[in-house]
């Protein structure tokens, strides 16, 4: 049990955080001969594949808002998202090149792309599109999806230079169950008492996840939930919202700490979502890859990149969160140019619309400076929302 | 229902019978479209990448194509105020056009280009190939027909090549899901061999597609690949490959193009034949539909011919060897979806582009970028660098849109093309060759 204060420990995420030399994952590399670092970009990727064959695991997510993007923006149109290109600029100014492995899952184009152009700019660096079923039937999508997740496990054999049997995949499992179900209880403190795990704080912990190996990181959301738990913090007069379309792009840290400012209680959101893309514990006995494949076809998250074969239960992920977190409207906060939020968006809406939920949209960038509208509109939404509720 | 084929006669084949065969084509099919709720025939929307034409004739279904009805819009310069219906609608203003013109046409009422309503769809047969906003488009649109959704993936050829993996997972979707629920709502059975029949028809129309895309390695190219090479496509590509109307079609323009060629002309314009040929370029990306003649113009005003482009591959990578083969029907259907241009990756679309330049001795590379479409453009100036690199020969740069007029700035694409063009003048004589 730790004796960190939860600021301290947000404090040391949040240096994480800001850290895009990432000197977590280049000390844990260092610490040992032959260890290797795979690096991933949004949305989901089994991890659990790479613990198995002994790498780290290192989620990237763009560079947000403090980088300076000086060569990115020579390999993208300005109709094009900013993750991309910060993403280039972190590969082209050497601040990933101790990363052994780039995975790019199929979210949408311009990752697909980006897995090309990687390719080309880093040919010493093992680089995988890693593509996922859309459809969710056991035969056809799981048949396919264990061929893939088999396809990385023989890459992944060859980098460490060994087998990755069975059993070490199911300790991983187990060791990611163990983290899911931390980051599920810090979800559970913030829809319970938002108050005490604001969502700025809740993001960093959840961030510092994509940094540091998964054992430390369930420590450390462990040790965040037991500090803030105990910690008595001031009740607002905050309306709870869903945050949701900030599944690829992250939003700048001040966005989420402008909605709070501006009277919100960010009680559930999609940040991150690899954290918690699994829903519920994955087996660990059996076959290890069948498992994921099956939570992966059956238990997991919905998000904009994903096919929903089921018209009526489009969208209805988020009528549900609505109802368990006890929120009171929806931000729709979408990435410019990204097509799967913003083409998504309407559909949702209209689900929103029926089961009479409220709802604001806006964009954003990773490097957004500007809150001054955001603050205003999501501030204008709670007086409406607590009116409503008054009335 | 069964289309009763009118084949035009050989004797009809004049200097522009292709043209005349492609109209007559388009209108009998779009009349079969709109006249589908009196005639009682059954209607799967689906895309031109992955297109299953052959196997969407199996079940009497007819074949109608947003994407091709949004080309529709742009060049009736409708497609305007269609984006700005759904923007009002609530659509974003960042996201793809085409999607946009046709939820706008939608909204509006549908009528398509013979002036009748189009029909609503009796079931969206959703071919999730090469281009993500697929998946988006086609909830959009079910949320609206309520009909059937059939999904077909089609896996990325990230690493150059298809795996045992790929196709086993397409063919498995084909028999399992796709296969039944057109025959649930078609009320027809499956007959393997009407498949097979179609594919030898569609391979036979492939072949002289590609003998009439090759020729643009002649000098002059007796055909321009990218602005002519759109109506090239057209029936391929669309609701017709597969037919005889196709073959008979691709039998004409490959006697139309042979006579160019024996004469020594270059290609057809709405303006005319092209006079001389001073420039040779190969294409990337798709063209601006709202302002085709005026973009075309600029080229052959200039005495510019587009030799090959790989746009003209979106509906299938032909010149690379791919035929439907009716030998394996379903895995040949698997193939072909796989193989189509932005399924390919970008270190193939780079090695495409370097093999276009070199085989049709082209004078270099423009890139058309498209704001709408990700699925081509991510990734696009890396692939100008690249090509310039592999091949020595100088690239450019354009920006437009499909189908938003708003993004069709037509000063600014002169301007990069008049300088492209010095460009290219002041390469060759710093070489002291002419091409
Ligand atoms: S922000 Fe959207 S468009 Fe951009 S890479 Fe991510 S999912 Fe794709
Ligand atoms: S994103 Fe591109 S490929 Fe996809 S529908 Fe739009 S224009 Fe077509």
């Amino acid at each position: 049990m730790s004796t960190q204060t939860a600021s301290q420990i947000v404090a040391r995420c949040e240096a994480l955080y800001d850290d895009l030399r990432f000197s977590a994952a280049r000390d844990w590399k260092e610490a040992e001969p032959g260890r290797k670092v795979i690096a991933y970009m949004p949305v989901y990727i089994p991890r659990e594949l790479i613990h198995a064959a002994g790498m780290l695991p290192l989620g990237i997510m763009g560079g947000g808002d403090s980088l300076e993007v000086i060569h990115g923006d020579a390999y993208y149109q300005s109709y094009i998202c900013r993750i991309p290109r910060s993403t280039i600029e972190l590969g082209v100014s050497g601040r990933l090149d101790f990363v052994d492995g780039m995975l790019f899952p199929s979210i949408c184009d311009v990752i697909r792309n980006l897995s090309g152009m990687w390719k080309m700019l880093f040919p010493d660096v093992y680089v995988k599109y890693f593509d996922v079923p859309q459809t969710y039937i056991d035969e056809i999508g799981g048949t396919f999806y264990t061929g893939e997740m088999r396809e990385l496990l023989h890459d992944l054999e060859k980098i460490a230079g060994r087998k990755i049997t069975d059993d070490d995949i199911r300790a991983s499992i187990e060791v990611y169950n163990e983290n899911r179900k931390v980051v599920n209880e810090l979800y559970a403190l913030r829809a319970q008492a938002p108050w005490k795990a604001p969502a700025s704080e809740a993001y960093l912990v959840l961030r510092a996840g994509l940094l540091l190996p998964v054992e430390e990181h369930t420590q450390l959301v462990r040790d965040y939930v037991a500090a803030a738990s105990a910690e008595e913090r001031p009740i607002k007069d905050n309306s709870r919202v869903i945050l949701t379309g900030m599944f690829c792009e992250q939003p700048p840290l001040n966005l989420i700490k402008s909605l709070e400012l501006s009277g919100c209680y960010i009680v559930d959101d999609d940040f991150v979502l690899i954290s918690r893309w699994l829903l519920g514990d994955v087996p660990t006995d059996g076959d290890p890859v069948h498992n994921l494949s099956q939570a992966f076809l059956h238990k997991a998250m919905s998000t904009a990149a994903k096919y929903e074969p089921d018209q009526e239960e489009k969208g209805q992920f988020l009528v549900r969160a609505v109802r368990d977190t006890g929120a009171e409207g929806v931000i729709f906060a979408s990435t410019s140019f990204c097509d799967p939020a913003l083409l998504d968006r309407p559909i949702l809406q209209n689900v929103l619309k029926r089961a009479d939920i409220p709802f604001i949209a806006f964009k954003y960038a990773e490097n957004s400076g500007q809150m001054q509208p955001i603050r205003e509109q999501a501030g204008t939404f709670v007086d409406s929302i607590k009116l409503w509720s008054a009335a | 229902m069964n289309t009763k084929i009118l084949k035009a006669q050989p004797a009809d084949v004049l200097k522009d019978a292709s043209m005349i065969k492609q109209k007559e084509m388009m209108a009998k099919h779009y009349d079969r479209l709109t006249n589908a709720p009196t005639s009682g025939a059954k209607v799967a929307s689906t895309f031109v990448p992955g297109n299953l034409n052959e196997l969407i004739m199996c079940f009497d279904l007819v074949n109608n194509l947003p994407e091709v009805n949004a080309i529709q819009s742009g060049l009736r310069k409708q497609s305007g105020a269609y984006i700005m219906e759904a923007e009002r609608a609530g659509h974003s203003e960042d996201v793809c056009t085409y999607v946009k013109s046709d939820i706008g046409m939608m909204l509006k009422g549908n009528i398509g280009p013979n002036g009748k309503k189009l029909p609503n769809p009796d079931v969206l047969l959703l071919s999730y190939t090469g281009c993500f906003t697929f998946l988006k488009w086609f909830e959009l649109l079910r949320e609206q027909y309520k009909c059937p959704t059939i999904f077909l993936q089609t896996p990325y050829m990230a690493d150059g090549k298809v795996t045992p993996n790929m196709i086993q997972y397409m063919v498995k979707q084909l028999k399992d899901t796709v296969i039944p629920t057109l025959e649930e709502v078609s009320g027809v059975k499956f007959d393997i061999d009407r498949l097979r029949e179609y594919l030898k028809k569609s391979a036979q129309a492939e072949d002289d597609l590609v003998y009439i895309l090759q020729t643009g390695k002649n000098k002059p190219s007796p055909i321009d690949a990218y602005f002519g090479g759109i109506y090239y496509i057209g029936p391929i590509f669309g609701a017709f490959r597969g037919t005889d109307d196709a073959i008979d079609y691709y039998r004409f323009l490959r006697e139309e193009v042979d006579e160019r060629l024996a004469k020594g002309l270059g290609p057809v314009t709405p303006d005319g034949p092209m006079a001389e040929e001073k420039y040779r370029l190969v294409v990337e990306g798709p063209p601006n539909y709202t302002s085709f003649r005026q973009f075309w113009k600029m080229f052959y005003d200039e005495g510019a011919t587009v030799v090959a482009s790989s746009y003209t591959k979106v509906g299938g990578t032909y010149d690379y060897g791919f035929r439907h083969d009716p030998d394996k029907p379903l895995e040949s259907l698997a193939e072909y979806c796989l193989g189509v241009y932005t399924n390919r990756s970008l270190p193939m679309r780079i090695d495409m582009l370097t093999d276009y330049i070199k085989e049709y001795e082209a004078d270099g590379l423009l890139i058309n970028s498209i704001k709408s479409c990700n699925s081509f453009s991510a990734g696009q100036l890396l692939i100008m660098r690249e090509v310039e690199k592999r091949t020595g020969k100088p690239a450019a740069f354009i920006e437009t849109d499909l189908v938003d007029p708003r993004y069709f700035s037509a000063a600014n694409v002169k301007n990069r093309l008049e300088s492209y063009f010095q460009m290219v003048e002041q390469k060759r004589s710093g070489k002291g060759v002419a091409a």
